[in-house]
């Protein structure tokens, strides 16, 4: 029998971890992306990755960072995988520093740690402020190493329209766009690994970069893969609001001793400076004196949404609060954040070393993602999902500095476990279903290209990031998520009178991005629906109207199917995994 | 009242063999408004200064953040990335072009696959024995993680071969972004094992001899990388490693 051919879809953290397993394998790779994969969206991660190594003297243990997540994702992950992923951290820390990650040291020599929200413990390892880029290009570069022996094959440029499946429902292979010469064409796999990152784009502005449509997601999504916890989306507590996108700032801004505050006084004029100590309110460290400033993301979200909406305390009335570095000196800022700060610097126009940072939430990860099996394969055989794009590990709300551990232990899970998949995988009958696959493929295309009507791509997609950031993001109310679907299904309609202002085919963006809305629209109907079942509250998923979490109803992870009728998905509810860890109240306003 | 405007100069071209043209746009000022959100503006309405119907422009782009290196473009006649840069601080008409050192796609894409070829001609990564669990990796106290994490923040943006002379055709220069990840990591403990592999590479025609000392790679870098450091250190290096091999015969 010929060497299993894996096809890995997303050149991010998830998608490169799991091409060096297999390539170490000794298997074969073809590696799908749109960017170039060290381009991805892993590298705006900032703050660091979390394990356990107790290098600080303070007693932590796997079993620790195990509780902290699950608690912090209020018991909605299954424990299993969660168990698997701490317990496996130090030694991916360890793995990622003989690769030469520049991470940060002490004076010994030995890997720094500094402390995240929703932990009591230094655990966070990081590279300055930018862990991910740092974290990206040690993967990119094994992975350029195995390119250079052959044993892997990028497509960069290409993106990814379908999986194609046989008679039998398993997976044969893909189809993908190129992007710059437009062909579709399919390319045959024993299994494939989805590892297509996040779903922001359906939020309108974000922190998420440009690819992060879900597009990947939903479509395998519409071919029968279900699709778990959409609802649950992350929405980050500070964030540089911006014309083109939500720009984040970084969770270790608070690490490093990043203070939250508002005037007292509603609308108070005077200089930053003068207003003394006392006439700052710093809401976090009075409302959580245990965790202060360094309360888990959902918890600082909506106290910030509390004291700008509720309390009417936002700076000069606008929807901003203060988040304070200048009490630190401006060395230890430049040798432990100087990205960040370099961010805000170069996108705002004020040094955050002097003047305190003007931040709001914004809409940043979602928690929710294909449904995978503890082996990270899909419902549909030999479709797998690692990092971001699937739901696995967060729970109900993810702890910073989870999200690079995440991606790159359910790459390294995911990819022997395609290779093992595909070695008792049966020969295909028949082209396997790639005719047909094809042919609707290109009937899509065709369509969309000479499509009559009056609708721009881009002006209904503002309109779907509008609603869903309105309705589906910190506050949600059942009517505002019902009005989101209204409008959803509204704008269905509308992208059947889709009219691209670009026809050709070269490098067409307008074609690509309206084949993307098409997929957003219909994942974003998993987010407000979902969101409209769960009637409790849970992590980041609020409701004023439900404020309490329900165990006995809602201890459950949520599954959508896809139906192709208007009346939207068809939901359906699992048992969670919790086994280990006994579900207990969560809250951070003492030690847990 | 008269709203605010924003003028742009943008050079198109349909494709690589199609002539380039120049379009304008004048978009509503917003405040904070930059190079990539102009464009995103064009997008949803594609309408020139002249009131034609047009083409939303191609251009790359992705995080927005300045980390990804994807949308690096001529701004103004300076080679830069268009998610940094603010209309208010640029003179008007902001004229856009791709970079021009690099095969055309369209509009404002190009191709710079380029570099990821170089990097591979000089073994850019750490041969790590394996992915299982080994233990530690090797020490690095905080003075060498200093030196190198500047070295690291290289996004591949290519500004540095789009402003260099001696990047063209004629000369093959591999350009300071490659010469800079050769010095990171020669650096690196265990990276150190193919220094003589990289430095060879660097030794022959399109090598590091073609650097002019033209210096206008360190000005253009928006990570503020020290690429002329680098490129003399990794000079000296490669010189003697060429008398090594000289006296190895």
């Amino acid at each position: 029998m010929a060497a299993p051919r894996i096809i890995v879809v997303g050149g991010g953290l998830a998608g490169l971890a799991a091409v060096i397993k297999i390539a170490e394998a000794g298997g074969t790779v073809d590696l799908f992306s749109i960017v170039p994969v060290k381009r991805s969206h892993s590298v705006c991660a900032q703050g660091g990755i979390n394990a356990a190594k107790n290098l600080k003297g303070e007693g932590d243990t796997t079993d620790k960072h195990f509780d902290d997540t699950i608690y912090g994702g209020d018991f909605l992950a299954n424990q299993t995988p969660v168990k698997a992923m701490c317990e496996a951290a130090p030694a991916i820390i360890d793995l990622l520093d003989r690769m030469g990650v520049p991470f940060n040291r002490t004076p010994e020599g030995l890997l720094d740690f500094r402390r995240f929200g929703g932990t009591l413990y230094n655990r966070t390892a990081f590279a300055g402020a930018t862990t991910g880029q740092q974290l990206l290009y040690a993967l990119d570069e094994q992975v350029r190493r195995y390119e250079a022996e052959g044993r892997v094959k990028k497509y960069e440029g290409w993106e990814f329209l379908s999986a194609v499946l046989d008679s039998k429902g398993q997976a044969r292979g893909i189809t993908a766009l190129d992007l710059r010469t437009m062909e579709l064409k399919s390319f045959a796999a024993d299994a494939i690994i989805l590892a297509t990152g996040g779903i922001g784009a359906i939020f309108g502005k974000s922190t998420n970069s440009v690819v992060c449509t879900g597009s990947a997601q939903s479509a395998i999504f519409q071919q029968g893969a279900y699709y778990a916890n959409g609802e649950l989306i992350q929405v980050h507590p500070t964030t540089i609001p911006g014309e083109d996108k939500l720009r984040l700032m970084s969770e270790s801004a608070r690490g490093e001793g990043g203070r939250v505050w508002v005037p007292r006084k509603p609308g108070d004029k005077r200089p930053i400076k003068q207003i003394p100590e006392a006439e700052r309110f710093y809401f976090l460290e009075e409302w959580y004196p245990k965790y202060g400033n360094l309360v888990p993301r959902d918890v600082a979200t909506r106290a910030i949404h509390k004291v700008v909406y509720e309390e009417g305390l936002g700076i000069d009335g606008q929807p901003m609060v203060y988040l304070d570095l200048t009490h630190i000196d401006r060395e230890t800022l430049n040798r432990k954040l100087e990205g960040i700060l370099e961010i805000y610097e170069k996108f705002v126009g004020d040094d955050p070393r002097d003047v305190p940072m003007k931040i709001f939430p914004g809409m940043h990860y979602t928690m929710g993602g294909l449904w995978v099996d503890f082996n990270q394969m899909t419902n549909i055989p030999g479709v797998f999902a690692a990092g971001e794009c699937e739901y696995q590990y967060h729970g109900a709300n993810r702890l910073g500095a989870n999200s690079l551990l995440s991606c790159i232990f359910a790459g390294f899970h995911s990819g022997p476990n395609a290779l093992e998949y595909a070695k008792n995988l049966p020969a295909a009958e028949g082209d396997g279903g790639h005719g047909a696959e094809l042919a609707r493929q290109a009937e899509l295309n065709g369509k969309l290209l000479k499509n009559e009507g009056t609708e721009n791509p881009f002006r209904l997609w503002r309109e779907l990031g509008q609603t869903m950031t309105e309705h589906a993001t910190v506050i949600r109310y059942n009517k505002g998520l019902k009005l989101a679907d209204e409008k959803i299904v509204e704008l269905l309609e509308r992208y059947k009178k889709v009219n691209l202002s670009d026809r050709s085919q070269w490098a067409n963006t307008s074609f690509a991005f309206a084949r993307q809305l098409k997929n957003m629209l219909e994942l974003s109907r998993t987010v407000a629906l979902g969101a409209l079942l769960r009637d409790e509250s849970r992590g980041a998923h609020y409701k004023p109207d439900f404020p309490e979490r329900n165990d006995e109803k809602f201890l459950k992870t949520t599954k959508a199917s896809f139906t192709g009728d208007i009346a939207g998905p068809r939901f359906e509810y699992e048992e969670v995994d919790t086994q280990y860890i006994k579900p207990r109240p969560r809250s951070y306003g003492a030690a847990k | 009242m008269a709203t605010k405007t924003v003028a742009f100069e943008i050079k198109r071209q349909a494709n690589p063999d199609a002539p380039a043209v120049w379009e304008k746009f004048e978009l509503e000022w917003r405040p904070g408004m930059n190079v990539v959100s102009a464009m995103m503006e064009i997008a949803a309405n594609p309408v020139t200064a002249d009131g034609r119907q047009t083409t939303p422009v191609t251009y790359d782009s992705n995080c927005l953040e300045e980390i990804c290196g994807s949308c690096a473009m001529r701004i103004n006649g300076k080679a830069r990335m268009a998610c940094s840069a603010l209309i208010d601080n640029l003179e008007q008409p902001i004229r856009l072009e791709p970079l021009s050192k690099f095969p055309l796609v369209r509009d404002l894409q190009v191709d710079r696959s380029v570099l990821f070829e170089n990097l591979k001609a000089v073994k850019a990564w750490v041969p790590v024995d394996g992915t299982y669990d080994l233990g530690s990796g090797p020490r690095v106290f905080p003075q060498q993680q200093e030196v190198n994490y500047p070295l690291s923040n290289c996004i591949s943006c290519t500004c540095c071969m789009e402003v260099c002379p001696q990047f063209n055709e004629e000369t093959g220069f591999v350009g300071a972004a490659t010469i800079a990840q050769v010095k990171l990591f020669n650096n690196h403990p265990t990276g150190a094992v193919l220094k003589e592999e990289r430095l060879r590479a660097l030794a022959g025609d399109g090598g590091i001899q073609e650097c002019g000392f033209a210096q206008n790679c360190v000005e253009a870098c928006p990570k503020q990388i020290p690429l002329t450091k680098a490129i003399s250190d990794v000079g000296r290096d490669v010189l003697v490693q060429k008398a090594k091999d000289w006296l190895r015969g």
